[in-house]
């Protein structure tokens, strides 16, 4: 019986891994592919199926006088961008969350749950409805289609996630921990950066690894914010479409843009398993 | 240069978590703070702390308004009921710690942490994580910690309610064997706990809290032999003091469906009702005495609980040996009618056996 649970539990593990994979390996297989590889059968293993080229890859580099699309600068603005708006939410976001958990607020009937619901009702509303204020916003004060413009716009996307993330985070650090520190000789800032955060690593990874997540796939804001000057890469990728789509390199530009994300996660992976709260504290 | 509070209280919503206290400890003394569970006892010790600010009252130490100086100035260490340490240091970090914030010189804190560590027992253990530790272990570092930084007022709050039995016992002995040979004339220790066995055990000066008020205070010996009301003979007995409602009547004691020989501590009492209150450990077992039924028969350690009924009458007794009953039998019991209390009707103590207090 033992054995036959061994066996169905594999058997799914096989077939979910093969599920997730597999778009991946086409990915991989069709970017080197040209048209015709494309087009006239299905063909899966190069050599064997396809004459391999490096076409598909080539497009993303070259510029476009070149007949190229050159994703580099976006890329770069992509990664920029996003990082940079990431910073700077888990920063703010990690201090208000922080006071939040900690200190009573008390206005009118406001009340530290208040607080935080208002930081996470940002995100309830659907973008298109944030989309005109942040275009009038930012036309206003002449950051529309600038790099920083987008740098704020994303820290207004991304900060209700640190402080929804970090709020629950500390309120799962007892109140105590902060308390011995400030009887064993730390002012309250000193409390925050020598004992709570060092022990909020965990929490500091799953909120900045979520805003690198929703800073980097935001296609919509990144649409509608920006023209002719600066571009991110999503936006990019799908003006690769023209009247002949393009699978080599919208494959190539796919898997170019997953990468980011690939890396971070298995980097982040191990520090995730070593941060352990448990058993030092009740 | 005591530390002296004065009509300290604080209520953060509709109730007393403290009412009206002061107090006047004195260096080089062992305080206990004997309390049920959220009498106040933590919110005391934070205050001293520093941790919370009270809605009123005044505190002095050394001659400063301590009210003052904020918590990381104070200069106060506190072992809480929780094992609190720092989770992302090793042991001997942990210790070190309160030691470096305040700056003290490589060689003293050495000598100091190795010192704390020889006290509670965890030499070898320095480079150990916390989480590898065990409870009792985790509690005895926090302890060090306390220790190492020679504070001048320790505050532990119930530092023995989390571990299991045999480790409270292990540690409550080193607990008395620290606080009695490791202790400069220059601290004041408090001591907070539920717990009346550990109060008699560390025998310092008992401070009886109940619902934010002080409700007696005096050595652990006054506290157990006189204690001033009913409240106070409830929380500083485990068991709880039986409590019978009768009257005194010339030479007998009426309780409800028994009469008992009055004692000679008693005789002084007018004819009137009183409650009056014996220890579980007073009630006997006896062939010749009045006949209980059994409701509960529990064993704990080398003793049995007894929870016995007659009628309407109900007492608790402590046998202490080990013992088998059948619930609902019957048995034969008898007071030790020389260690009979009086508290008259509105709780407060009449007559002890240990001498009498009037009014």
């Amino acid at each position: 019986m033992n054995k036959f649970y061994t066996i169905l539990k594999y058997s799914f593990i096989t077939l979910w891994t093969v599920f997730i994979v597999a778009p991946f390996l086409w990915a991989v297989s069709t970017s080197f592919k040209d048209f015709q590889s494309v087009n006239s059968k299905v063909t899966y293993i190069p050599w064997l199926d396809f004459e391999p080229t490096l076409e598909g890859w080539k497009v993303l580099i070259k510029s476009p006088a070149r007949g190229g699309v050159d994703i580099v600068e976006p890329y770069f603005n992509s990664i920029f961008v996003t990082c940079t708006a990431s910073l700077i939410s888990i920063v703010l976001g990690t201090l208000a969350a922080y006071a939040l958990s900690r200190f009573t607020f008390k206005a009118g009937f406001v009340r530290n749950n208040d607080i935080t619901f208002f930081f996470i009702s940002q995100r309830i509303m659907p973008p298109i409805v944030l989309s005109i204020p942040f275009f009038i916003f930012l036309s206003t004060i002449g950051l529309l289609d600038s790099l920083v413009g987008l740098v704020v716009v994303y820290i207004v996307l991304l900060m209700p996630i640190a402080v929804w993330i970090m709020v629950d985070f500390f309120n799962r650090v007892p109140k105590e921990l902060d308390e011995t520190a400030l009887i064993d000789g730390c002012n309250p800032y000193q409390a925050f950066y020598k004992v709570v955060l060092p022990n909020s690593i965990p929490g500091l990874i799953v909120a900045g690894m979520f805003c690198i997540i929703f800073g980097w796939i935001d296609f919509f804001f990144a649409f509608i914010l920006t023209f002719t000057e600066v571009q991110l890469l999503p936006v990019k990728v799908v003006a690769l479409n023209s009247s002949i789509t393009p699978w080599w390199s919208l494959s190539a530009s796919a898997l170019v843009s997953v990468a980011p994300l690939i890396i971070v996660a298995f980097v982040v992976e191990r520090y995730l398993s070593k941060g352990n709260l448990s058993g030092a504290l009740k | 240069m005591n530390l002296i509070g004065e009509n300290i209280s604080y209520k953060p919503d509709n109730e007393y978590h403290l009412n009206n206290i002061s107090f006047n400890f004195k260096k080089g003394n062992l305080y206990t703070i004997l309390g049920r569970t959220l009498s106040g006892k933590t919110t005391l010790l934070k205050t001293i702390a520093g941790l919370i600010n009270p809605n009123s009252g005044s505190m002095h130490f050394e001659d400063k308004n301590f009210s003052e100086i904020p918590v990381w100035e104070r200069n106060v260490a506190m072992v809480y009921q929780q094992f609190i340490n720092y989770p992302h240091m090793n042991v001997y970090e942990n210790i070190v710690f309160p030691l470096k914030q305040r700056k003290v010189s490589d060689e003293q804190i050495k000598k100091d942490v190795n010192e704390a560590l020889n006290t509670v027992g965890l030499v070898g253990f320095e480079n150990r994580k916390i989480q590898e530790l065990s409870g009792g272990q985790q509690q005895r570092v926090a302890l060090a910690r306390s220790l190492a930084k020679k504070a001048k007022i320790l505050l532990l709050d119930e530092p023995l309610v989390n571990l299991d039995y045999k480790l409270r016992e292990q540690l409550r002995e080193e607990f008395k064997r620290i606080f009695s040979e490791g202790f400069s004339q220059e601290t004041i220790l408090i001591y907070s706990t539920t717990d009346p066995q550990e109060v008699m055990e560390l025998n310092g000066e008992v401070i009886v809290l109940d619902e934010g008020k002080i409700l007696q205070n005096g050595p652990a010996k006054e506290i157990f032999e006189n204690p001033l009301n009913l409240k106070v003979a409830e929380i500083s007995n485990d068991p709880p003091m039986n409590i019978l409602k009768g009257s005194k009547v010339s030479t007998k004691i009426n309780l409800d469906n028994i009469s008992i020989g009055l004692p000679s501590h008693l005789n002084n009492l007018a004819d009137e009702a009183y409650n009056f209150g014996i220890r579980a450990s007073e009630v006997k077992l006896d062939e010749n005495g009045e006949e209980f039924e059994i409701e509960l028969a529990e064993i704990s350690g080398s003793e049995t609980l007894l929870h016995l009924k007659k009628g309407n009458t109900k007492i608790i007794a402590l046998i202490e040996e080990v013992m088998n009953f059948k619930i609902h039998e019957k048995i034969k019991i008898n007071f030790n009618n020389n260690k009979f209390y009086a508290f008259d009707l509105n709780g407060n103590l009449v007559s002890s056996p240990y001498g009498a207090i009037n009014g």
